[in-house]
């Protein structure tokens, strides 16, 4: 029995610590909301959408940012993402088992977690410098880099839960390989493989280092590629930062709207995961 | 090869009069001679030679790990999907030895269905798991499509009860009904053998008494191969058995002839459940 009331004690000290420990996490995220929402809410205005950033003490909003980042965010993505897949799919499908799958795997993983700022100045280097000025181009690159160790991971990883019987039974109707990817595979694995993008779209959504060196900003309106573009992050670190009351609104402003972007795409991953499971 | 010679070669084949209906002597199909199979070094076939007849069904018995499931991946090499794992020796199918390095492996495995142990529909609708096999080698016109699903459906018992629901996912049916669909989408491309590869192991007992009453309704027109754990289900389902123990083959002969004289021990031993 007392070793029955010591097990007791032990759980009732680790319950104790872990809720501690998840409200302590918790707090902090709700914090940061609030707090966006808070400073936020006021700067999400119809002129938000309408007007240019402008310069300090005048009237202005985000729509070249927002256009800038959408655009930039849209590019990457359709550039990380076919990259993404095809590089997973080769993970998973073609190189079981060999050493030179098991070194892309390793340096994908690298990739995954190495500061965004690195990617930057890599693409400053391999795109700006050579060019010779900033470029919406040279951001969406950046942001690719990004996107694709994310989109190769989850490609892989959803590719290697669809089990092998599957596979074999595809082959066993005398399916061609590529046939069996991509007919059954991807048919499979889509959900995932779709989560994958999305969160990977949610991520690039909100980073502002690759793009200081490679978009900048632009406080004009610009649609051309190979011009510097605005962004939210970029424009939100400069007006957080500045002096000025207005442009410190808009950041607000520009934190909130991006915030709730991802929120919507996480949500939206989750519901498309969510939505594969009970399907099956 | 006619009729006449083969039985002449075939000593295991009972005299006509001895059956209870007249049949006319089964022809080999396939023969397998000298294979050995190899998991990386690990040998799992040690020698196995015996044939397969058509228009007949030759069971695979034995404990598990004994080999019979191999022997089953080897005669479409399935196997070849996985690194490492290499068969030598012949299967001829039809005089054609399908060990020979150049051959396509697609067309091989178009003329050979073969179904698994666990149900494996694909994640599309049932009309399509049927298709996609037939799709791979012929572009039929719509009308001919639908009816060849349709009697691939009516083949594997089926049709009654998805006919409404064709453009379902093949994922919503029941797990027997999952495996009549396996069925289907094997014959469906209409291959020469099946393969069956203990179909029936993971149903209810209604489900399986279904599969095994396919299996009688697909006997006159292929030659089918089943492994099976069930010696009930070798002893009712199949006109040939072969006993096969650690990567060896012990005894093949007819099944009533396994069942009631085996001439090997270890056979004897086996199916009367002494070990196993």
């Amino acid at each position: 029995m007392t070793v029955y009331a010591r097990r007791r004690m032990a759980n009732g000290v680790v319950m104790t610590l872990s809720v501690v420990a998840t409200a302590f996490g918790v707090l902090w995220l709700v914090l940061i909301l609030w707090t966006l929402l808070e400073n936020g809410i006021a700067a999400i205005t119809p002129a938000i959408f309408s007007q240019m950033t402008p310069p300090p003490g005048s009237a202005g909003g985000l729509l070249n940012a927002i256009f800038g980042s959408v655009a930039m965010t849209f590019i990457g993505t359709l550039i990380g993402t076919p990259t993404g897949i095809l590089a997973g799919t080769f993970l998973a499908e073609y190189s079981r088992g060999s050493r030179f799958g098991e070194v892309v795997r390793f340096i994908n993983d690298i990739l995954l977690s190495a500061p965004s700022i690195i990617v930057g100045l890599f693409v400053y280097e391999l795109m700006v410098v050579p060019m010779g000025h900033f470029s919406a181009w040279a951001g969406a690159v950046a942001l690719a880099i990004i996107v694709i160790p994310v989109v190769v991971r989850t490609t892989e990883d959803m590719l290697n839960l669809v089990p092998n019987s599957l596979r074999e039974a595809a082959s066993a109707l005398g399916s061609p390989k590529w046939k069996v990817i991509v007919m059954v595979s991807y048919r499979a694995a889509i959900q995932g493989m779709v989560t994958g993008v999305m969160l990977a779209v949610a991520r690039i959504a909100g980073e502002t280092a690759p793009l200081l060196f490679t978009a900048l900003n632009n406080q004009f309106w610009s649609t051309d590629l190979n011009a510097p573009m605005a962004n939210l992050p970029v424009v939100i670190f400069q007006f957080a930062m500045s002096p000025y009351a207005d442009w410190q609104t808009l950041a607000w402003g520009g934190a909130l709207l991006i915030t709730i972007t991802v929120l919507i795409l996480n949500i939206s991953a989750r519901a498309i995961a969510s939505w594969s499971t009970f399907k099956q | 090869m006619s009729p006449a010679t083969a039985r002449q070669t075939m000593p295991m084949s009972l005299p006509d009069s001895q059956r209870t209906e007249a049949q006319p002597a089964p022809r080999q199909k396939v023969l397998i001679r000298n294979v050995d199979f190899y998991y990386g070094a690990f040998k799992a076939l040690k020698n196995i030679t015996m044939p397969l007849h058509d228009r007949r069904v030759t069971a695979f018995i034995g404990p598990s790990g004994c080999g019979k499931s191999t022997l089953l991946r080897v005669l479409n090499r399935i196997y070849e999907l996985y690194p490492g794992q290499r068969a030598t020796g012949e299967v001829m199918v039809d005089n054609e030895n399908i060990l020979s390095p150049g051959l396509d492996l697609n067309l091989l495995r178009a003329r050979i269905g073969m179904v698994f142990q666990k149900p494996t529909p694909f994640p599309m609708s049932i009309y399509d798991n049927i298709a996609f096999g037939v799709r791979l080698y012929e572009s039929l016109p719509r009308h001919e499509l639908d009816e060849r699903v349709e009697s691939a459906l009516r083949r594997a018992a089926l049709w009654e009860e998805v006919k409404d629901k064709l453009h379902q996912s093949g994922l919503s049916l029941s797990g027997g009904q999952q495996q009549r669909l396996c069925i289907a989408r094997a014959v469906a491309v209409q291959p020469e053998i099946l393969l069956l590869d203990e179909p029936a192991s993971a149903l209810d007992p209604i489900s399986t008494q279904r599969i095994e009453e396919l299996i009688a309704e697909l006997r006159p027109d292929y030659c089918i191969a089943i492994v099976t754990h069930n010696m009930q289900q070798a002893a009712r389902t199949s006109d040939y058995t072969a006993f096969m123990y650690l990567g060896e083959l012990i005894e093949f002969d007819e099944t009533e002839r396994i069942f009631t004289h085996p001439k090997q021990k270890h056979t004897e031993d086996y199916i009367t459940g002494r070990f196993g």
